[in-house]
């Protein structure tokens, strides 16, 4: 594989990793060379992010060697990783949001003198946008950036530092198409220049676009190494999973029946008072999923808390049923039968110190069946509504008097699904519903969200991941900035290529014939994206 | 072959590491408390014989710390139920004084002969200056977002310089030889005391409150919301419960349950409101709930050990002309070594094996 | 306006103490940890510097004993917050319950003696510019050593490397952990220079305002300083206009008091308290109407690296 007398840029060998008792790593290897992009698959959960985070001195390896350049390393620490010129950009990018992009730069540089060299930092920073292709202003605040601008400061942020060796965890997750080609096209300047990259994700398309290996994970252990071209996208996804993988789920044709969730003109604002959904319409109607499409921070968040009624609305109405909720409290939305599944499982959806039958309780403990005297709880029903409902989601369980921390992430997802979607609602709104999850909880949830459909509710789906709007939505709403871009009515008639344009802003009517009430989007310049 | 020690995160404890650690920290505490008290210039040995034999050995001195006990557990309760939300109430000490206050407005304005009316006139009392007085700290936090923490605690100050002001001036007893006092309560104005002891009445206050707080937090659907709130507030705002509504509520309970820790105070203790009546059980009570881990029956058992360092505390005063202040470091000893003690609830410190090649 | 001087003088003197602290403390919090220990730390600065400036007559030494001890009572702060991961309101408190009873309990041989401490040392030329000279350039040296720190931190915490990262770790310790730097040990090292700080303030108290020593005489002025704190959101220059505000308000309470009005005392000494919930109102108001930035985002949260929830 390496040939004689070439010193791999990295190699790790039989890396062990446990956090308490699941062992995230067991002895896995890997290698990279000068001028390769090598790609770590597996999936959710399958110890990739463990393993960088090795790599890149956050963790420490239980048992394991890393050699770099031929030397044997020891990182104890990311200083040890980036002096070893080690740089990695984390799916969550590691930004301090209320700086500045050059002092986001500067953090931690060890050529800067006691003073902050401004004027430096901005020339260098200048340089490498020009060699790379980079664009971001250097003076703005992170927090006013977007998603993919932040990820180019972060990119910036290793190359100022000169890493020989750049790991991109997830990168593509958060971009568009289009930014994802830029993004690709950086990483092959940089790859042409000697240096390693190594990229992580479980979109097979990317993968097979950019690497030039491949290392398989699995379980935390590694399957395989293997080179791009000796490979098909089937072949890698069997890798992966360990089985032969069925990606179509059974859709069935729905007609939509009435609309049951109906949004105008909503303005909201965000936590920092600014407004992030910008007189929004949407229409939910009975037997269909709404796709919501666009770059992650984008208001979705924002959006679908107002429609759930645990956000103020400024301005705008929303109807379920046809009653008016807007500006009533969020028990209202519930008794109304919506249901919502946050993107964020543990900061939001569910109590993690609290056991399995009050989380359960959670948002039903006020119902008349699940109290005494309208004043005490009636925990024996919850306890009983409880086992039912952990046995018919499968959630594997401790036992129901454990804390919910105790569940691993599909399970913390099945149970928030089983509080949410076991008493018929009428309109569910699930935002990220498999983000994080393995293939299989995957599945599990994209089922249950169709079989909600088929029932009779009107769903409202967010993600971020494209593929996953294109194959559940029967239509598909975009969302950038707050504002909405356009309706596509029919997803099979539209492509990739102009969703992504959708999502960097411009309104469906701008390249195709208006479809539906794509019209309520609002006039706005196509910027190409860098 | 060398050894590293390694840190590993806990996610349950057993029922006995719940019960061994308060007590191997309070130990680990009268020890520092002792190294301290070393250092300046008091023999600990000495000082700890003292306090226990004052405290403990004798029926008196055990009854004593019973007397003390009594207000550490009410408005130990009041502020357990605030930190169950997550709520700094570090007002209870000021809350005492304005429930306390209150109940010598009600002697004096609406004195009644008949024992049951006057104190339930004085318990109303209490219970609404207190509430009152909880509510401001706790209206600011759920309307602007005030810093608790803060709030409750200047109005400490201000409670207690309001009290002083009326001791001081328009209701000193004039026959007190200008001492600054009340006039002594009225007969009917008092708790009545239990087997020749100073225990009053409000004994079975405090035990009733504990009962009360833990079917509140246990059973209601008030406490769930608490609870739902303490441990994760965003999850509490997804699931439709109102933070604003119940903060402002929880501070007023908790407020009044101090309130009444201030009245039977005075009304089964001193018999008349005068200046520094609680030698900071607002204060101590903080650290009784966070020791008792807010749990109720820890409050009970807490507040008894507490009691005992306060009688022994007075002990030390009169054998040793020790300041009362001396409790006091020991108290802050004891809230480090709890916090420190923490530290091995939430790991476990292993030692392994390094590997080298 | 000649009525007013001497207010104004008085205002300065009295606001020194508390800034000493906000000061202290807005470096702490920048760093991401809250200490509400200010009250105790400020008694054990005014104790040790008054005992040690009494038995060796140098108030200077008084002054850094004051600094030592504050930071070797914040030391277990920093250690219970940053690496026990504990409650920092309940170990706040425990520093102010132990700071409190010590100070007393090692006063007590003290209470009623007096020493020479700091006294005026007007500045050359400054002094005699009308209005400000008096009012800023007329107090002892401890004055002008605050002045110079505002100036020292609004250049340390907005233009150097160092300031950079602790406006970093205050915000998000994962980044600062990331790019190399210990989140830990810049937590420690600003929550103790900010307790020691904080101790010098105390020791402002009873070296320089009444240059002798009582039991709990900071009065409440720790507590002010942790308002203050967010009445200032988290920048120096606001701490001084905060800390004269309040030195003011004393300054006058003590004035009107003086002058015999028929106001009882009590309630002219619940003001400053009174005061300090008013002036947090409006600031958090102020903030609920996004007009002002908000507290550094990881403050009294622990970090800790392998974290896993």
């Amino acid at each position: 594989m390496v040939s004689a007398g070439r010193v791999p840029l990295v190699s790790m060998r039989g890396i062990e990793k446990t956090f308490v008792g699941v062992k995230a790593n067991s002895g896995v290897d890997m290698d990279l060379e000068r001028g390769e992009v090598h790609t770590l698959l597996g999936e959710n959960g399958a110890g990739k992010s463990t393993l960088m985070n090795i790599l890149s001195g956050l963790y420490t390896a239980d048992s394991g060697a890393i050699v770099i350049n031929g030397e044997p390393r020891i990182l104890r620490s990311p200083r040890d990783a980036i002096r070893a010129g080690i740089g990695m950009v984390h799916q969550h990018f590691m930004l301090v949001p209320t700086l500045s992009v050059w002092e986001n730069v500067s953090l931690g540089l060890d050529d800067q003198p006691f003073f902050l060299d401004k004027g430096r930092v901005i020339e260098k920073v200048g340089d490498i946008q020009k060699r790379y292709g980079i664009n971001v202003d250097p003076m703005a605040p992170i927090w006013q950036l977007s998603i993919g601008e932040q990820q180019r400061v972060a990119i910036i942020k290793t190359l100022y530092r000169s890493a020989d060796i750049l790991i991109l965890d997830e990168p593509t997750s958060v971009l568009t198409p289009q930014e994802t080609r830029a993004l690709f096209r950086t990483i092959r300047q940089i790859k042409a220049e000697g240096h390693g990259v190594i990229f992580i994700s479980h979109k097979l398309d990317e993968v097979m676009d950019i690497s030039d290996r491949i290392t398989v994970l699995r379980k935390g252990r590694k399957v395989a190494s293997v080179n791009v071209k000796d490979v098909t996208k089937e072949s890698l996804a069997e890798m992966m999973v360990g089985r032969k993988v069925v990606f179509q789920i059974g859709k069935t044709l729905q007609n939509p029946g009435r609309v049951v969730l109906e949004a105008r003109e909503l303005v909201v604002r965000g936590d920092r008072g600014r407004v992030r959904v910008d007189h929004f319409s949407l229409d939910v109607r009975q037997r269909e999923i709404l796709g919501l499409a666009g770059v992650s921070g984008n208001g979705q968040g924002e959006l679908c808390d107002a429609l759930a009624g645990i956000r103020k609305t400024e301005k705008g109405s929303i109807k379920v049923d046809g009653c008016e909720l807007a500006g009533r409290r969020t028990r209202e939305f519930q008794k109304r039968g919506v249901s919502y599944i946050p993107a964020d499982r543990i900061g939001t959806g569910l109590v993690t110190g609290m056991n399995l039958r009050e989380n359960i309780a959670l948002r039903k403990y006020w119902r008349k069946e699940f109290t005494r005297f309208r004043l005490f709880i009636h925990w024996e029903n919850i306890a009983g509504r409880t086992g039912q409902l952990v046995e018919r989601y499968s959630v594997v369980n401790p036992g129901l008097g454990f804390p919910a921390r105790m569940l691993s992430g599909g399970n913390l997802q099945k149970l928030m699904l089983a509080r949410e979607l076991s008493d018929d609602p009428r309109v569910v709104i699930a935002v990220q519903p498999t983000w994080g999850l393995d293939v299989s909880a995957t599945l599990f949830v994209r089922e249950t969200l169709l079989e909600q459909r088929d029932r009779g509710a009107g769903v409202l789906l967010v993600s971020d991941d494209l593929e996953e709007i294109l194959s559940l939505s029967d239509r598909i709403a975009v969302i950038h900035n707050g504002r909405l871009m356009g309706i596509v009515e029919d997803p099979d008639s539209v492509t990739e290529e102009q969703m992504g344009l959708m999502m960097a802003g411009t309104c469906l009517e701008e390249f195709s014939p208006p479809s539906g009430d794509g019209s309520l989007g609002q006039e706005k310049e196509v910027t190409p994206s860098p | 072959m060398r050894y590293r020690i390694v840190l590993r995160r806990r996610y349950k404890t057993g029922v006995f590491f719940e019960g061994i650690l308060p007590v191997i920290s309070i130990i680990a505490a009268l020890l520092f408390a002792g190294g301290a008290l070393l250092l300046f210039g008091v023999s600990p040995l000495a000082a700890y014989r003292a306090m226990f034999r004052g405290a403990l050995g004798s029926g008196y001195g055990l009854s004593e710390v019973i007397v003390k006990a009594i207000p550490l557990v009410i408005s130990g309760v009041a502020v357990a139920l605030a930190f169950r939300m997550k709520v700094w109430n570090i007002g209870a000490e000021g809350q005492i004084y304005l429930g306390a206050l209150a109940s010598a407005a009600a002697v004096r304005f609406l004195p009644s002969g008949n024992q049951v009316v006057m104190l339930l006139a004085m318990t109303a009392a209490a219970i609404i200056a207190g509430g009152a007085w909880g509510y401001i700290a706790g209206f600011l936090k759920s309307r602007w977002n005030v810093n608790e923490v803060i709030t409750t605690l200047m109005l400490n100050y201000v409670g207690i310089h309001l009290a002083d002001h009326f001791i001081y001036g328009p209701w000193r007893d004039p026959s007190s030889l200008g001492f600054p006092m009340t006039p002594p309560f009225p007969p009917s104005a008092r708790l009545p005391l239990f087997f020749g002891t100073r225990v009053h009445l409000g004994v079975l206050a405090a035990v009733l409150l504990v009962l009360l707080f833990r079917l509140v937090i246990r059973w209601t659907r008030w406490g769930f919301e608490i609870r739902a709130i303490g441990d994760n507030p965003r999850a509490a705002e997804y699931a439709g419960i109102n933070y604003g509504r119940n903060v402002a509520l929880l501070m007023f309970i908790s407020g009044a349950i101090a309130g009444l820790a201030g009245m039977t105070e005075i009304a089964g203790l001193q018999g008349r409101l005068q200046p520094g009546f609680s030698p900071g059980y607002g204060y101590t009570a903080i650290i009784v709930a966070w020791l008792a881990r807010l749990n109720p029956w820890g409050i009970m058992m807490v507040s008894f050990f507490m009691g005992v360092l306060l009688v022994g505390g007075d002990t030390i005063q009169v054998i040793m002309r020790l300041p009362l202040a001396s409790v006091q470091v020991i108290q802050g000893c004891i809230l480090f070594s709890v916090l420190g003690f923490e530290f091995f609830r939430n790991y476990k410190v292993l030692l392994l094996r390094r590997e080298r090649e | 306006m000649d009525v007013l001087i001497p207010v104004m003088a008085a205002a300065v003197r009295s606001g020194t103490p508390i800034l000493y602290a906000t000061l202290g403390e807005i470096l702490t919090e920048r760093s991401g940890v809250q200490n509400l220990g200010l009250e105790g730390l400020m008694l054990m600065g005014a104790f040790s510097g008054f005992s040690v400036t009494y038995s060796t007559g140098d108030p200077w030494l008084g002054v850094l004993t004051a600094f030592f001890v504050g930071v070797a009572i914040s030391a277990v702060h920093a250690f219970l917050s940053v690496s026990v991961g504990a409650n920092q309101v309940v170990s706040g408190l425990a520093v102010t319950m132990f700071g409190t009873g010590a100070s007393s309990l090692l006063g007590r041989k003290m209470i009623g003696l007096t020493v020479k401490g700091f006294g005026k040392v007007p500045v050359p030329l400054l002094s005699e510019i009308p209005v400000a000279g008096p009012v800023l350039f007329d107090h002892d040296p401890l004055v002008y050593i605050s002045y110079g720190l505002v100036l020292f931190l609004l250049w340390f915490i907005f233009r150097t490397r160092q300031g950079l990262n602790l406006r970093a770790v205050g915000e998000s310790p994962v980044v600062v952990d990331a790019m190399g730097l210990s989140a830990a040990r810049l937590r420690y090292l600003y929550t103790m220079i900010g307790g020691g700080m904080a101790a010098v303030g105390g020791a402002y108290l009873s070296l320089a305002y009444t240059k002798m020593w009582g039991e709990g005489m900071s009065a409440g002025r720790g507590w002010i300083a942790v308002a203050l704190v967010i009445f200032a959101v988290w920048h120096p220059a606001r701490a001084v206009l905060g800390a004269y505000l309040f030195g003011g308000v004393g300054a006058m309470q003590l004035r009107i008091q003086a002058a015999g009005t028929s106001f009882p005392a009590p309630i002219m000494m619940m003001m400053p308290y009174l005061f300090t919930i008013l002036v947090l109102l409006v600031i958090s108001v102020k903030k609920g109407k996004g007009i002002l930035i908000d507290a550094p985002g990881a403050l009294g949260v622990p970090y800790s690296r392998e974290e896993r929830t």
